[in-house]
């Protein structure tokens, strides 16, 4: 019954989810009987478009390698005389108290509480539209997808002015709950559901007497994993990297993400008394950065089919 | 026993109801709070003027008025427009050849090139800027070795006449990998049935692009280019964080948004920049509708 729902599901609709089948069918192909030739002149030309998304990346590691002097008395995209990687990242984490892990800390409370909330209802939300035709669902949609649209910015003013009367500012909840909403995850999320899960399978269990909830815990969860990858890997770069939000609700600096934290160490160079610290600040963007690349590259194969079962669809 | 099945029907069906709510609750309930609630503050709050005599008092439409006739907001609106008009349509064409260059199969080393162009979307805005902002410095900047090196003098980068493109610069590294990677899902899709029959066609390989391929992405480039529409009007962090490193070039009135921060932050006048926040969205939707519409015609037409 199992297999037959599944097909008869992907009979329905086209089935994003399963990268592999879509590789094989690619390669099964008749034009891949005279399969195009590799070509090293269009292999060189996107290498230009390599060399450009690199190249700052490289400097990066380069130069958070180099001492202030160093900095300013070496070439930026080659090595001082002296490699002082071990010392600039020592110097990091022991800047004004040790404030860098500080930040570091906070940034995984957001991320944790903001981007993990997020995602659950996000699924929560997707699920339900997708699988319970209740009066009142086109309208959440249209609601919905209709503030996507509504500048985020635009919405930061009011919701800090709202937040500071009922006392929430500069406390942690104020970065918080505003991230636990992702019109795009829950966008993702209903349609990935209504490709993931046949409603056969549902159906079945409703005539065996199995709950909901416990249906959505126990058939329908693991069927959305890929895609609650997917959503959680964007919510976590939207948290992780979220700027102008912090930005206007916080400023004790204990409570800062690493942008912010960033942020402010670069501005002391122009500061009355402030000490420059480049070396520290190109060190730190590097540190930050690192921890998302990583789960990128790890994560690849769920995400990216993840995404592309959001995008075929408008 | 009919009665009796159709009032279990029923109460199955108004179970259902509730279940599907149930599950849909709690997401509205945390976006009522932190989007439709500070729409309505902000509305509210945009009609009214708090004066230093008289205190709080209605206006009705003033602060709309004041903005129709203020010329930093008209030129911070200018910026984003100029902006749109020219860093949109590089960024996607760029990340649409890159896309179909991907797509080719005539790449050695497709996967490496799909991941490293778009790696620099999980790099947070901040240290982009700061990154590009440190290169386009003159001392200990890329800008900078140039010169030195050559003995040249290269235009500054972070000169008010260029400022700008420099921060376009940034925003297409930052985001023409995810939009390569939202065309590309949209080129993996297209049935190979299509791909067969223009082989028997005969058709070449920049045929299958323009009579395939194309048609294909339109619908992810509509998507593509309202959420670029969208960044545009918002533009806020990079011109913000460059801010420290230009602070000649980039004034409070930049983008709107850093108009509408400076008017809450730094002057205190909430209510005129309720109202500046409130006209930037109304513009943002009504442009990104005419690009969605846009977009669904071109395609009805075909």
């Amino acid at each position: 019954m199992n297999a037959a729902a599944l097909s008869g599901a992907s009979g329905r609709r086209r089935r994003p989810v399963d990268a592999e089948p879509a590789r094989l069918r690619r390669s099964r192909r008749p034009y891949s009987r005279s399969r195009p030739r590799r070509s090293p002149l269009l292999t060189a030309v996107t290498g230009l478009g390599l060399v450009y998304t690199l190249v700052p990346l490289a400097w990066l590691v380069i130069n958070a390698t180099k001492s202030q002097q160093g900095l300013f008395d070496s070439f930026g995209l080659w090595f001082a005389d002296d490699v002082v990687l071990v010392d600039n990242i020592r110097d990091t984490l022991g800047y004004d108290d040790g404030i860098f892990l500080r930040w570091l800390l906070n940034t995984l409370l957001y991320v944790v509480l903001g981007a993990g909330g997020a995602t659950a209802l996000a699924v929560l939300g997707g699920y339900g539209l997708a699988m319970f035709d209740f009066p009142g669902r086109r309208a959440v949609l249209a609601v919905v997808l209709g503030a996507v649209a509504v500048p985020g910015t635009a919405l930061a003013v009011p919701t800090f002015l709202m937040f500071s009367r009922i006392g929430l500012t500069n406390t942690p909840w104020a970065v918080i709950v505003p991230s636990l909403v992702s019109p795009f995850g829950l966008y993702l999320m209903w349609i990935f559901a209504g490709d993931a899960v046949p409603t056969e399978l549902l159906e079945a269990a409703r005539v065996d007497g199995v709950g909901e909830v416990r249906t959505f815990l126990r058939i329908s969860l693991p069927l959305l994993a890929p895609g609650i990858v997917t959503v959680l890997l964007f919510t976590t770069v939207a948290t992780w990297n979220n700027y102008f939000l912090p930005l206007i609700m916080l400023k004790n600096p204990d409570w800062y993400p690493l942008t912010l934290g960033l942020d402010a160490w670069n501005d002391q160079a122009r500061t009355a008394g402030g000490e420059a610290v480049f070396n520290l600040v190109i060190t730190a963007s590097l540190l930050t950065i690192l921890p998302l690349i990583a789960a990128f590259l790890l994560l690849q194969r769920f995400w990216q089919s993840g995404l592309a079962a959001g995008s075929v669809k408008e | 026993m009919a009665s009796d099945a159709r009032r279990r029907g029923n109460w199955y069906r108004r179970r259902r109801l509730l279940v599907g709510w149930g599950f849909v609750s709690p997401f509205l309930a945390v976006f009522a709070l932190v989007f439709l609630a500070p729409i309505a503050y902000a509305l509210y709050l945009s009609l009214f003027r708090d004066r230093l005599v008289g205190g709080n008092s209605f206006v009705g439409l003033d602060n709309y008025r004041q903005a129709m006739a203020d010329p930093h907001f008209w030129s911070a609106l200018g910026r984003v427009s100029l902006f749109l008009a020219v860093q949109v349509p590089v960024m996607l064409a760029l990340a649409l050849l890159a896309a179909l260059a991907l797509d080719s199969g005539r790449l050695h080393g497709a996967g490496f090139f799909r991941i490293a162009i778009f790696l620099p979307y999980a790099v947070p805005a901040v240290v982009a800027t700061l990154m590009w902002g440190f290169m386009y410095g003159s001392r200990f900047g890329l800008v900078g070795n140039l010169d030195d090196a050559l003995g040249i003098s290269l235009p500054d980068p972070l000169s008010p006449e260029l400022v700008l493109a420099s921060i376009g610069n940034i925003v297409t590294w930052e985001f023409v990998g995810y939009n390569m990677l939202i065309i590309y899902s949209a080129l993996r899709v297209v049935p190979a049935s299509l791909y067969e029959a223009a082989e028997l066609d005969g058709a070449g390989p920049v045929r299958v692009v323009t009579a395939i391929k194309l048609p294909a992405v339109r619908g992810a480039l509509v998507v593509a280019t309202v959420f670029s529409v969208i960044g545009s009007f918002q533009l806020f962090n990079e011109p913000a964080i460059l801010q420290s490193l230009a602070p000649n070039a980039i004034t409070t009135y930049f983008t709107p948004n850093t108009y509408a921060y400076s008017l809450s932050f730094s002057g205190r006048q909430h209510n005129y920049s309720a109202a500046v926040a409130i006209v930037m969205g109304l513009v943002t939707i009504v442009i990104a509708y005419l690009v969605q519409l846009r977009g669904l015609r071109t395609e009805g037409s075909r």
